[in-house]
This record gives structure tokens, C-alpha cells and sequence, in this order.
């Protein structure tokens, strides 16, 4: 490639609820040029397809104390998708960003240098420091390894609700959805609203005591999908239940949701550490890569949350970013791995802060792999206790729950990783 | 140029109607030896039953263009692989389909395999291949340092190759469109009728008639035989399933990792792709449905378990793929190609699990065969030649050419992210010699919605534009 090369104060990769908080908070508190790429023609990010409410309402507890902080540029309430969306470009353009859409960033060509093509050509921008807020998405059928013909009518929910609702195609006529996450639920929705009569959601969870929405949707609980069949087009999903019967229910399509994984290329391209557990870029509570000057927001560190969680970390990632251009910032490299011990799945953030900081809404975030009833939390580093904590309710696979952060003063920076472990 | 999809089958050839030769079967063998024919001035058609080229065995393989250094050492396979390899790297660097030779190592996990080293070199200089050569365990691990602990040492072949499985028929079919050669898709024989002049072939689409006939119908190539009246070979499929990881895990592999061969056949191999993906596969299962392109549990369950010992770090890397290939056994290690003057046919059939690599070898030796029975080939002449749009990651993709993107900002408009595919390159394939008829057919033509998110970005983008240029 030959291209141009420019420098920009802050460069923020993806301009999803992530990148467009940041890039609105970094702008109105000057820190001069700030610039967010996108690579789809329109910005917004996952929302801008997601055509249901809850959007930017009310937050939970910690995490709303912590907006409350900040003066939030969204509105109270929830809202669709493609509205949130729409703010969320409107805000970051009127506190001064810059926004270019349809250009991708291809590759590195420096610790805080990045490749981009888009129509007008490839560029070469250096930044002083660079946000990633790539997103996440859904594991495609391939990765989940089902077996069986590769038919078509197979999808993911970010490729149904693109197709319903960006682009009015034609989806099948009978579906099944695979998942009971409630992206799961807003897959159902999408279905309905494309006129496809949903057979069944399916999921491969033991039922559980209180049910979600989609009351005229059959719940087929601790069912796992052992195949597709279908030629051309897709003709039925194949599954055995715990007790081991098996069925395989008719249907032209089948929605996998659920089961993300941060879009975390651009990170690993770049030689940049990432977590085992989350599979994003390794980060602190200062939202702080393996690379200075290298931060990182929103789904791309821990796949999905709702949306107002990832631009509360874009807003969040405002303060580091701006000590970093101010010459303020801590030396990186003192943080210890949290790293935690099955059945719980992975923990965000995933390294100690800067002397001792404690992360957003002064909680850590954890999923686990399989449901755990009030489990009892036990950090430790070195075989030393630093903290327990009794969870007052159930934990369940595909949901957020936390961890207090007040043991984090107590890490030994020169300790090994602090462990986290459930009982 | 010809292309057909649907209805009555042209019958402007000659005052009877009649195609001077028709190659049943659009697979890479049966495109190459439509090739061939377009050398020469005859009316040829290639029919096929799908609606692409490509669309059986071809489009679902390993993708190694083979040194034939394993072969059985004097047979027609050996043979034809090893001038169809040279044959292929050339036409390939001719026209731009994507090779990488990166070699392959044999890797020894114990010491009978160890042992098996010298003899499987010797076989290779029997196949006149001399540049294999015998390594030790801790050459081995400087070149794979990924590799499984316990591997002893490996036989070198160090020009196996990397080829793109998609542009190689799509190539040669380009090439024998241009050149005049009928291309009947969705075109399905399905009886045959031959009398002392031509032989008349009912197909799906109508009736067809030609002087000559080839028969490159893969898994089908029996079938087609018996409707000729012979019982000479029957093919069953064995089943390869294979699972492609994502690009992220292209560092952990330098070369083709190959086991050792045991007596249940080539085995489970480790590959890059030319795409910058890593293969694992494929299985080996005798089956009896030619249909039986699913992939099984149990398959890919084995094929984590070797690909584990062969590079543990892989099995942690994202799947972008899982798919499944039939090869066409007949019970004979060699394939059985066949003339007959008297019925002027030729059959190509059990062209097992080096097609790919020797088509281009068996294209020109069918034209011998042809000959044999009364064809008049008269003098060839040159084809046009034809620039294949690059799908390697060793070449130059569109994406980051500055000048091209400058003479076209469609080139610089991507698509499918994952894949880097740009609107420009969806377009040419669109609206290409051979385009395709699905989306599938246009992910074999651009990899657009064939990355690790499969869709979720792009799918219904990319469909669009497929919609609206094909609807
Ligand atoms: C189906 C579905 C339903 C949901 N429903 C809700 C809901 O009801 N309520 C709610 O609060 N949340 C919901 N969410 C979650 C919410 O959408 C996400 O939390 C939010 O979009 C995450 O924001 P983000 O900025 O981290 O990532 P994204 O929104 O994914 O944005 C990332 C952006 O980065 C861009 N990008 C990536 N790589 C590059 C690159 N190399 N170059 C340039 N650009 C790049 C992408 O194109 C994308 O626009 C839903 C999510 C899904 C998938
Ligand atoms: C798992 C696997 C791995 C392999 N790895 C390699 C490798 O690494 N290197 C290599 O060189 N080779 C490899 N091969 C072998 C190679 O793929 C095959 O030898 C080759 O594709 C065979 O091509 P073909 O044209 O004979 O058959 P096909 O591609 O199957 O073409 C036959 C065509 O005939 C058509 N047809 C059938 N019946 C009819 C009918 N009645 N009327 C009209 N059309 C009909 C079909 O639609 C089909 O398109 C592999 C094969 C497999 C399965």
C-alpha cells in the first residue's frame, strides 16, 4: 500500500455505543483532535439494528451512581435501537469528534499507528492514544460446531435483525431460536415482526425458576442441538434432552444467539494481550491494554452487555485517556492478572488498576458456565484470603453478576495473579 | 460466450444439432478438460447438473497441490499427478490463482514411524521426486515450534503447495467460455441413447446431442458408465470432514503437517490455506450415500483429538468452518480412465483424492484418448488468456491497493469485514464470464460471508447485493 499519513490527538476504532461515548466525552473535554472510525456505512453500532426498546433506560444500581457522575448525554428511558443510535451519533458530533464512516481499520503499522481503507483511498493514522471499541458478536453455527448439511437459513441474531430490519428480506416461514439469553428473546421479536412463526426457543440450560418474556413461545429447557438437516434449505434442528430422548423439530430456519466472543482481531493483530476468559484485550480499571497508550472499551472487552454498560465505559475511558495525553498517567505494567477458576467463565477487568483503582460502579463484572445457587466468592493471591463474598442470589450462565472491589488495595504488586474462585 | 441456467438447450450447433464433444461433469476435472477441448475448433458443451462449476467433490477438499512424492510408484495416478502439479503451478502463476508452497513435513510421533521415514523417501524417488529429506526433532521443532511434545523427526517434502480450490475450476471454466465452449448448467443427465452417428443424452433440461462423450461426473462417473452399458467400476463414497480455523491461527502453522501413513490411508492432516486459515482433516469414512456431505459429532470429535496432539494451541482458536468432501473410491488404487473408440467415449472416473492437482494432466490426457476414438482435433490454437481475481493473502487483495482504489473506490468499499471483500470485487464476480447462481457460489468467488463471523456483520449485505444483481 502507498497511502496518506496523519496524526490525530485520539483515535477510537468502531463506532458503536463504546467508541461514540468516548469520542463524544474526549471532545468536550478538548482533548483536541479526536477522530472515530467506523467501518459500516452508518455509525450507532449493534443498536442501529436492534428494533426494540430498552435501549439507554434505567441502569442498575452501581453503574447508575457512577453515569450519575458524569453528566450522561443520553436520554433517561428506554429507547429502540436505532433512536439510541442516532443520539449516540448526534452527541459525539456536537461535542466536537470527528466521525468517518465506511473506513475500516485494516492492520497496525505502529504501537499507536493504524492502516485504514475506505473509498477515498488507504491511510496511515498515528495517534496519541487509540481506543478500541470493536464490539462483540454471536458465535456462528461453524464455531458452535454443530454437525450436519450446511443448508441455508441458518443465522446469527446480528445477521436476522440486519436483514429484517435494514434491509426487509425475506426470511423463512417457520424458525427455531437457539438460546434463552435475552438477545434470544429480541431474536423471537425480529422473527415476528418479519411475519415467521417461531416453533420453539431452545436452550440447553436446566429450566429455570422464573421464566422471561415470550409467553407464546414453547421453552424447550436442558435440550442441546445435535444437528441441522435440510439439503438446500434448512429442514429441521435435531436435539436431545437430558433425559436423552432426541427430536428434531421441523422448521425452514434457525436463529443461533447468544454465545459471544469480542471482535478482538484488531487487538491480537496488534500483539496486544488478551484475556483467556473474555477473550477481549486484557485491561485494568483504567481501561489500559498490555500496550501503552492502547485502550480499550465497551464489548470488546467481555462480549455482550447492554448497550448504556458499553458507553458508560466509553464515557468512563475518557479520564485515562486524558491523562495519558496530559503525561499523568501511571507507568502501565504494575497490574496483576485476576484470573478465575471454573465453573466461572471469565472476570472484567481482568488485571489490578493503578495503585489499587477500583474499576466502574466499583465492581468487577463475572459470568459463569454454569448456573451456581448464592455462591460464595473467595479472592486470593498467593494463597492469601483477600476477600469473600456471599452472593444473595443465583448465578446463571449468559448474565452478568459482581464482585465488590474493595479487596483491590490489598494486592501484592509483586505477587502472583489474584484468583477468584466460587463455592 | 455461453452460459446457460435454464430452459431448452440451444440447438444452434451444427445441421443436426449435434455437439462435436460434451463433457459430462463441471468438477475441476471436467472444466480442465473442457479447457482442452476449447484449444481446438470443435463444438463443445460441458454440462452439469448443479447450478455452478465446481459444486460436487472440487469445491471441497484439502487444497494441496501435491508433489505426488506418496503415490503408488508406476501408476496412471502417479503419473498424471506429477505432470499435473507442474502443469498447475504454472498455470497458476499464468493467471493468478493463489499457491503458496510451504512444504510439508511427515511428522513421526513414534519410532516405528521414525522408522518408516527412509522407506516412504525411497518411494518418493521412485515417483521421481528427490527432494525429500529426513529431519531431525530439533530441526522439526525450529521449523514448527508449535508442534505437540513427542514428535521424533519428519520426512521433508519441501514443494508441496497451497492452491486455492475455487479459482483453480473456476478458471479453466472462464477460459473455456471464452473460448466458445457451451457451459449447460442445472443440466442434469439422466439417460443416454447412442446409435453408430452420436449419442443422444436426456437431460433435465431436454434433450442433447453429441459425436463424443466424456464422462467427468465424479462420484456419478459409474453411473453415467452403465448408462453406456458397462459394469466396469462402482463408485462409493468415502467421506473427508474437515474443520477451518480462523486466520488468527495461521502463525501456529508453517507447513502442511502430514502423519505418517498407516494402512487406514493418508490421514489427518494440519494445513495452512491459501486463504491464511488452518485446515484440520480430513476423516476417512466408506459410506454409501454420494449425498452424505454432512458433517457427524463423532468426526469432528476425532478431529479434535488428533488435531490436538499435532498442535494443542490450535484447538483453542475460533472455527470459521466445518464442512465435508466424497471422495470417489472404486476399489482400485489408481484411477479408471477408459476409452472406447467404438462408442466414442471416454471415462474418467475414480479420480480419487488427487484431482485437484492432477486435472490439468488428465485434461490433456483425455485429449489423447479422444483422439483414439476418432475425434479430429485439428490444430490447436492459443486460448485467451485470463486473470483470475486474487483470493490469496500471500498476494496483493484489492483492499490495500492505493491505485486501484483510487481508479475505483468500489475497491476500497469493504463489505465483508472479516474477509476483507470489497463492493468492487462482489460486483466483477457478479457480473464475471462464470457467475455464480447462489450465495454460496459467490462466497467461492470472493470469500464474502466466508470469515469467522459468517454472516452476523455482513450477511445481509452481501446478500443484498446479490439479490439485486441476480433475482
Ligand atoms: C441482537 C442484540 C440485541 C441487543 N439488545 C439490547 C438491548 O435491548 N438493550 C441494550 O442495552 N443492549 C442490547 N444489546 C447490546 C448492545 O447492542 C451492545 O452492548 C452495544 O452495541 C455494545 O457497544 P460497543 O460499542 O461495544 O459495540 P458495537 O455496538 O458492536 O460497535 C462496534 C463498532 O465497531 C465497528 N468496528 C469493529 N471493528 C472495526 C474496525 N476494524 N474498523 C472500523 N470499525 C470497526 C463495528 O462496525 C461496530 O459498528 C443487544 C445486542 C445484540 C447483538
Ligand atoms: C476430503 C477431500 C480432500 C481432498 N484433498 C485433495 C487435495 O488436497 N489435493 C488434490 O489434488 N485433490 C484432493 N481431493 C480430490 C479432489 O477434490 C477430487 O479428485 C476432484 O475434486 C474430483 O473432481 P471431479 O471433477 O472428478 O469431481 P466433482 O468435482 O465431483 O465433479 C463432478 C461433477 O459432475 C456433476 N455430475 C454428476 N452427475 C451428473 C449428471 N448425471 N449429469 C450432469 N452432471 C453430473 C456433479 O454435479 C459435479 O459437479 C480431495 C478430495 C476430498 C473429498
Amino acid at each position: 500500500m502507498t497511502g496518506h499519513a496523519r496524526d490525530v490527538d485520539v483515535l477510537i476504532v468502531g463506532a458503536g455505543p463504546a467508541g461514540l461515548a468516548a469520542g463524544a466525552e474526549l471532545a468536550a473535554a478538548g482533548a483536541g483532535r479526536v477522530e472515530i472510525l467506523e467501518r459500516e456505512q452508518e455509525a450507532g453500532g449493534v443498536p442501529r439494528h436492534c428494533c426494540h426498546g430498552g435501549f439507554g433506560g434505567r441502569l442498575e444500581r452501581a453503574a447508575h451512581a457512577w453515569a450519575s457522575a458524569t453528566a450522561s448525554a443520553y436520554a433517561q428511558g428506554g429507547t429502540s435501537g436505532p433512536v439510541y443510535a442516532r443520539r449516540s451519533v448526534a452527541a459525539a458530533l456536537d461535542a466536537g469528534a470527528e466521525l468517518r464512516t465506511g473506513v475500516t481499520v485494516t492492520g497496525w503499522a505502529g504501537p499507536r499507528t493504524v492502516e485504514t481503507t475506505g473509498p477515498a483511498g488507504v491511510e496511515r493514522i498515528a495517534a496519541r492514544a487509540v481506543v478500541l471499541a470493536t464490539g462483540a458478536r454471536e458465535r456462528p453455527r461453524s464455531a458452535r460446531l454443530i454437525p450436519g448439511t450446511r443448508p441455508a437459513g441458518v443465522y446469527t441474531t446480528g445477521e436476522l435483525q440486519q436483514a429484517v430490519h435494514l434491509y426487509g428480506q425475506r426470511i423463512g416461514t417457520r424458525a427455531v431460536v437457539v438460546g434463552d439469553e435475552p438477545v434470544g428473546h429480541a431474536a423471537v421479536a425480529t422473527l415476528r415482526a418479519a411475519g415467521v412463526h417461531v416453533v420453539a426457543l431452545v436452550t440447553d440450560q436446566p429450566p429455570r425458576p422464573v421464566r422471561l418474556r415470550s409467553p407464546h413461545t414453547p421453552l424447550l429447557t436442558a435440550a442441546t442441538v445435535t444437528g441441522l438437516t435440510g439439503r438446500t434449505r434448512l429442514s429441521g434442528v435435531a436435539l436431545r434432552h437430558d433425559d436423552g430422548r432426541t427430536t428434531t423439530l421441523r422448521c425452514d430456519t434457525v436463529v443461533l444467539t447468544g454465545d459471544f466472543v469480542p471482535d478482538h482481531e484488531l487487538a491480537r493483530r496488534g500483539g496486544i494481550l488478551l484475556d483467556p476468559g473474555t477473550r477481549g484485550p486484557a485491561y485494568d480499571a483504567a481501561f489500559r491494554t498490555s500496550r501503552p497508550g492502547v485502550f480499550a472499551a465497551g464489548n470488546v472487552l467481555h462480549a455482550v452487555e447492554r448497550a448504556e454498560f458499553a458507553a458508560q465505559e466509553g464515557r468512563a475511558v475518557a479520564v485515562p485517556v486524558l491523562h495519558r495525553l496530559a503525561g499523568t498517567d501511571e507507568p502501565a505494567g504494575g497490574g496483576r492478572p485476576v484470573v478465575v477458576d471454573a465453573p466461572l467463565r471469565w472476570i472484567a477487568p481482568n488485571v489490578t488498576g493503578p495503585d489499587g483503582a477500583r474499576p466502574q460502579g466499583d465492581r468487577f463484572v463475572l459470568r459463569t458456565m454454569r448456573r451456581l445457587s448464592r455462591p460464595l466468592l473467595v479472592v486470593s493471591q498467593d494463597g492469601r484470603e483477600l476477600h469473600r463474598q456471599r452472593l444473595l442470589s443465583a448465578a446463571v450462565p449468559g448474565r452478568p453478576f459482581h464482585l465488590a472491589a474493595d479487596w483491590t488495595d490489598h494486592v501484592d504488586p509483586h505477587g502472583t495473579a489474584v484468583r477468584i474462585r466460587a463455592q | 460466450m455461453t452460459v446457460t441456467l435454464t430452459g431448452p438447450l440451444p440447438s444452434e450447433q451444427d445441421a443436426e444439432g449435434t455437439y462435436d464433444v460434451t463433457v459430462v461433469g463441471a468438477g475441476v476435472v471436467g472444466t480442465a478438460i473442457a479447457r482442452e477441448l476449447a484449444r481446438h475448433r470443435l463444438r463443445t458443451a460441458l454440462v452439469d447438473a448443479s447450478d455452478d462449476i465446481g459444486n460436487g467433490t472440487s469445491k471441497a477438499n484439502t487444497a494441496i497441490l501435491h508433489t505426488g512424492f506418496d503415490a503408488v510408484p508406476g501408476s496412471l495416478e502417479a503419473r498424471l499427478v506429477r505432470e499435473g502439479r507442474d502443469l498447475l503451478a504454472d498455470y497458476a502463476a499464468e493467471t493468478g490463482i493463489p499457491v503458496e508452497r510451504v512444504g510439508a513435513l511427515l511428522v513421526a510421533w513414534d519410532e516405528d514411524q521414525l522408522a518408516a521415514l527412509p522407506g516412504l523417501r525411497d518411494k518418493a524417488e521412485r515417483n521421481g521426486y528427490h527432494a525429500a529429506r529426513i529431519i531431525g526433532a530439533d530441526e522439526l521443532r525450529s521449523a514448527e515450534p508449535h508442534l505437540g511434545p513427542g514428535a521424533l523427526g519428519a520426512l521433508e517434502i519441501p514443494d508441496e503447495s497451497v492452491i486455492c480450490p475455487w479459482t483453480t475450476p473456476l478458471a479453466f471454466a472462464t477460459q473455456a467460455v471464452r473460448a466458445g465452449v457451451h457451459l449447460h448448467l442445472n443440466c442434469r443427465v439422466q439417460d443416454i441413447a447412442s446409435d453408430a452417428e452420436a449419442h443422444t443424452l436426456t437431460t433435465s433440461r431436454g434433450p442433447l446431442r453429441t459425436r463424443h462423450l466424456v464422462n467427468a461426473a465424479g462420484l456419478y462417473a459409474d453411473e453415467i458408465d452403465r448408462l453406456l452399458g458397462h459394469d466396469v467400476f462402482t463408485v462409493t463414497p468415502r467421506r473427508g470432514q474437515l474443520i477451518v480455523f480462523d486466520k488468527l491461527a495461521r502463525g501456529l502453522v508453517g507447513h502442511i503437517l502430514l502423519p505418517v501413513p498407516g494402512p487406514a490411508g493418508k490421514g489427518v492432516l494440519v494445513a495452512p490455506t491459501v486463504f491464511g486459515n488452518v485446515l484440520l482433516g480430513p476423516t476417512a469414512e466408506e459410506l454409501d450415500d454420494k449425498t452424505a456431505t454432512g458433517s457427524t459429532a463423532d468426526g469432528l470429535d476425532l478431529l479434535r483429538e488428533k488435531g490436538h496432539r499435532v498442535v494443542p494451541a490450535l484447538l483453542d482458536e475460533e472455527v470459521t468452518a466445518v464442512y465435508a468432501g466424497l471422495r470417489a473410491a472404486t476399489g482400485q488404487e489408481d484411477y479408471r480412465i477408459q476409452e472406447y473408440p467404438e462408442l466414442r467415449y471416454v471415462a474418467v472416473g475414480g479420480i480419487r483424492s488427487t484431482g485437484l492437482t492432477a486435472s490439468m494432466a488428465i485434461g490433456r490426457h483425455v485429449m489423447g484418448l479422444l483422439a483414439a476414438t476418432g475425434l479430429d482435433l485439428t490444430e490447436p490454437r492459443p486460448l485467451p488468456p485470463v486473470t483470475m481475481p486474487n483470493l490469496g493473502e500471500a498476494y496483493p487483495r484489492p483492499y490495500r491497493d492505493a491505485d486501484l482504489i483510487a481508479g475505483d473506490p468500489a475497491y476500497g468499499t469493504l463489505v465483508c469485514h472479516c474477509e476483507q471483500v470489497t463492493l468492487g470485487e462482489i460486483r466483477d464476480a457478479l457480473s464475471s464470464t462464470v457467475p455464480p447462481h447462489s450465495l454460496d457460489g459467490l462466497r467461492r468467488r470472493t470469500r464474502a460471508r466466508g470469515g469467522r463471523c459468517q454472516g452476523f456483520y455482513c450477511g445481509a449485505a452481501v446478500r443484498a447485493l446479490f439479490e439485486e444483481a441476480r433475482p
